[in-house]
C-alpha cells in the first residue's frame, strides 16, 4: 500500500506537487490521471525517493522507500522506457538489477520470457524499439516479484498491440492480488483499465474515488432540443421552470432533463422540434472539465483566465516545467 | 539496507557488460606501454646525442614511463564513463530505485571501479617498466635499484587515483559530457601548461596529476616542492575529496 500525506514538491517558484494526500488501494489497478505537467511523474519519483519532497511524506507498507531492504521485492517501477545503457544487453541490464537486490538469476530469464524478450536477451539495448524498451522496463519492474507495481505512462508511444498487451498485463497483475499504480494523461485509457481513480491537476488532488463512482458522478446527461421557433421554446421551458443551456448550432440543452416529459411538454404547446436527443458527456469531457476548473482556480481572478480555461487547449496552460499560464505569471509579479 | 556484497556484484556486472570498459582500459595499457617502448628504443639508439647537455643522472624508469601522460587520459575517460553513463542514459534512476542508500552505492561503485583500475594499472606499470628496460639495453635499470620499485608501484597508484578522482568529479557534475569536457582538457592541456608558467606553477604543483606523478620519480629533481610520498598524499587527498563531493551531490540532489 502506498500512502501519501501532504506530499509537496516545489521547484523554485513552481509548485509541482501541492499537499497531495491519498492512498493507493491494495490489489486493484489505480489510475493516476492528470494532464501533462500535472505532477504525476514528480509524485512517482518522490514515491521512489528519487526526488526529495519539499514537504509531507510518502510511505510504502508503512515505511519510507529508503528504509525498505531490497526495495525491488516490494515495489517495481517503470519510469522511463529507455533508461538503459545502450551498449548493455537486455539480459545484463536485468542481471545487475537482480544482483543488487539478491534476486536469483533464474528470475532474469523468467521475466524476459514473461515480456517476450527472450529472443533478444543478448542483444544490446541500442537497437531496441520503444516498445521493446518499454517491455524491458516492465521486466525490470517485475524482477523482484513485487506486491506493488508502478508504471509511468506505460502506453505512451506504443502501437495498438503493445497498448493491448500492457492493459492485459496490468489486469492480470491486479488479478494476482498485486497493487498496480499507473499514470496516464488519457481518460479513455484509464476508463478501460483502472478500478480506482486518482485525478490531479496542477499538483493538487482533484478526485480520489472508485472508477464506477467517478463515472456516475461525472457523466453529465442532458436533453438537446432544436427548433425553428426558439422564442416559443424558451417561453415553454421557462413556464415549466426548466433551466437550459445553449447547445451547439443554436440548439438548447436541458441538464438532467427527462426526455419523454420534455417531448410531451413541447408537443402540448405546439412547438416544432427538429431535434430531441439525449446527450451523454464522455468521461474525457468530464476529465477535461474537472482539470480545466483547476486551471481556472489557480489562474484565479488574473486578467488572463480564459487563456488557460478553454477546455480545448487545456494542455497549453498546464506546463509545470515550462511556461506557466500568463495569469499565474502575472499574479506572481504583483 | 541493501547488502554491500550485493552492490559490489551488481556494479561489477555493470562494468564488465559495456564495451567502453574494455576499450578504455586496453587503450590505457597500449598507449602507456607503446609510447614508453618507443621512447626507450629511441633513447637507446641516440643515447649520447640525447644526453649531451643533461646534468642530471639518467632516469631509465622515467623514460619507460614516458607514455603515462597520454595513457592516463584513457583511464580518466574510463572513470568518467563508468559513472557518467548512468546519467547520460537516465539509468541512474533505475539504480537508485534498486539501491536507495546513495552513499553506500557510490562507495560500492568506487570500490569496483578502483579495484579494476588498480589491477589494470599494476599490469600496465610492470609491463611498461620491463618492456622499457629491455629496449634501453645497456642503459636500463632494475627493480632492485633504489626507488625504482616505488616508482613502478607509484605509477599504478597514480593511474588508479586519477581514475577515481575523475569518477568523483563526474558524480559531482552528474553529467558525462560535461565531465569529459572539463577533465580531459584539464589534464591534457591546462595542468601541464600551468605547471610550466612562472608563479602560477606554485599552485599547479598542487594539482592531483602533478602531485601524483612525483611518485614516479627515481631521482630528486631541482626545485621540486616536495617528495614522492607528499605527492602521493596530496593526490590521495584530491581523490578522496572528489569522491566525498560526488557522494554529497548524489545524496542531496534529485535524481
Amino acid at each position: 500500500m502506498i500512502e501519501l500525506h501532504d506530499l509537496t514538491k516545489r521547484y523554485g517558484k513552481t509548485l509541482a506537487v501541492d499537499r497531495l494526500s491519498f492512498t493507493v488501494p491494495q490489489g486493484v489497478v489505480t489510475g493516476f490521471l492528470g494532464p501533462n505537467g500535472a505532477g504525476k511523474s514528480t509524485t512517482m519519483r518522490m514515491i521512489l525517493d528519487l526526488d526529495r519532497p519539499t514537504g509531507g511524506r510518502v510511505t510504502i507498507d508503512g515505511r519510507r522507500y529508503g528504509q525498505l531492504s531490497e526495495p525491488l521485492k516490494y515495489i517495481g517501477a517503470l519510469l522511463e522506457a529507455k533508461a538503459v545503457h545502450p551498449g548493455r544487453t537486455a539480459r545484463d541490464h536485468l542481471l545487475w538489477l537482480a544482483q543488487s537486490n539478491r534476486i536469483p538469476t533464474r528470475r532474469v530469464d523468467e521475466v524476459l520470457a514473461l515480456v517476450g524478450l527472450t529472443p533478444v536477451a543478448r542483444k544490446r539495448a541500442r537497437g531496441f524499439s520503444l516498445g521493446m524498451g518499454q517491455r524491458l522496463g516492465i521486466a525490470s519492474a517485475l524482477l523482484g516479484d513485487p506486491e506493488i507495481v508502478m508504471f509511468d505512462e506505460p502506453v505512451n508511444g506504443l502501437d495498438p498491440e503493445g497498448i493491448l498487451w500492457i492493459r492485459n498485463l496490468m489486469k492480470r497483475l491486479a488479478g494476482e492480488g498485486r497493487t498496480v499504480f499507473v499514470s496516464s494523461h488519457l481518460m479513455s485509457e484509464m476508463a478501460v483499465t483502472a478500478d480506482h481513480l486518482v485525478v490531479i491537476g496542477k499538483g493538487r488532488l482533484l478526485a480520489d474515488l472508485p472508477m464506477p463512482e467517478f463515472i456516475r458522478r461525472n457523466s453529465r446527461s442532458a436533453v438537446r432540443l432544436r427548433t425553428p421557433q426558439p422564442e416559443r421554446l424558451l417561453d415553454v421551458l421557462a413556464g415549466a421552470g426548466l433551466r437550459h443551456e445553449p447547445g451547439p448550432d443554436g440548439s438548447y440543452e436541458v441538464v438532467d432533463g427527462d426526455i419523454a416529459r420534455l417531448g410531451e411538454l413541447v408537443s402540448a404547446h405546439g412547438v416544432v422540434l427538429h431535434e430531441l436527443s439525449p446527450q451523454q458527456a464522455s468521461l474525457e469531457e468530464a476529465f477535461m472539465q474537472m482539470t480545466a476548473d483547476s486551471v481556472e482556480y489557480h489562474a484565479g481572478d488574473g486578467p488572463g483566465r480564459d487563456a488557460a480555461g478553454a477546455p480545448g487547449e487545456w494542455g497549453a496552460g498546464w506546463n509545470a516545467d515550462g511556461s506557466r499560464p500568463a495569469a499565474a505569471a502575472r499574479q506572481e509579479e504583483n | 539496507m541493501t547488502s554491500f556484497p550485493a552492490i559490489l556484484r551488481s556494479e561489477w556486472t555493470k562494468i564488465r557488460s559495456v564495451r567502453s570498459t574494455v576499450w578504455t582500459l586496453a587503450l590505457a595499457f597500449v598507449v602507456t606501454v607503446g609510447i614508453g617502448a618507443l621512447l626507450s628504443l629511441l633513447t637507446n639508439n641516440n643515447f649520447t646525442e640525447f644526453r649531451r647537455h643533461e646534468q642530471t643522472p639518467f632516469d631509465a624508469t622515467g623514460t619507460a614511463f614516458s607514455g603515462i601522460m597520454l595513457g592516463e587520459l584513457a583511464i580518466i575517460v574510463f572513470g568518467v564513463l563508468a559513472i557518467g553513463n548512468e546519467y547520460s542514459s537516465g539509468m541512474i534512476r533505475v539504480t537508485l530505485a534498486a539501491v536507495p542508500q546513495r552513499g553506500t552505492l557510490l562507495a560500492g561503485k568506487a570500490m569496483v571501479l578502483g579495484s579494476l583500475a588498480l589491477a589494470v594499472s599494476l599490469v600496465t606499470a610492470f609491463v611498461t617498466f620491463f618492456v622499457g628496460q629491455a629496449l634501453l639495453g645497456p642503459h636500463s635499470t632494475t627493480l632492485g635499484e633504489p626507488n625504482v620499485l616505488r616508482a613502478v608501484f607509484g605509477a599504478a597508484l597514480y593511474l588508479t587515483m586519477l581514475c577515481l578522482f575523475s569518477a568523483g568529479v563526474t558524480a559531482m557534475l552528474h553529467n558525462q559530457t560535461l565531465a569529459l569536457g572539463v577533465l580531459v582538457p584539464f589534464f591534457f592541456l591546462l595542468s601541464p601548461i600551468l605547471s610550466a608558467v612562472p608563479k602560477v606553477k606554485t599552485l599547479a604543483h598542487y594539482f592531483p596529476d602533478y602531485a601524483g606523478s612525483r611518485m614516479l620519480l627515481v631521482y630528486e629533481q631541482n626545485g621540486q616542492p616536495y617528495g614522492p610520498w607528499a605527492g602521493f598524499t596530496i593526490c590521495l587527498a584530491w581523490t578522496l575529496a572528489a569522491l566525498a563531493g560526488g557522494a554529497l551531490v548524489l545524496k542531496n540532489r534529485d535524481a
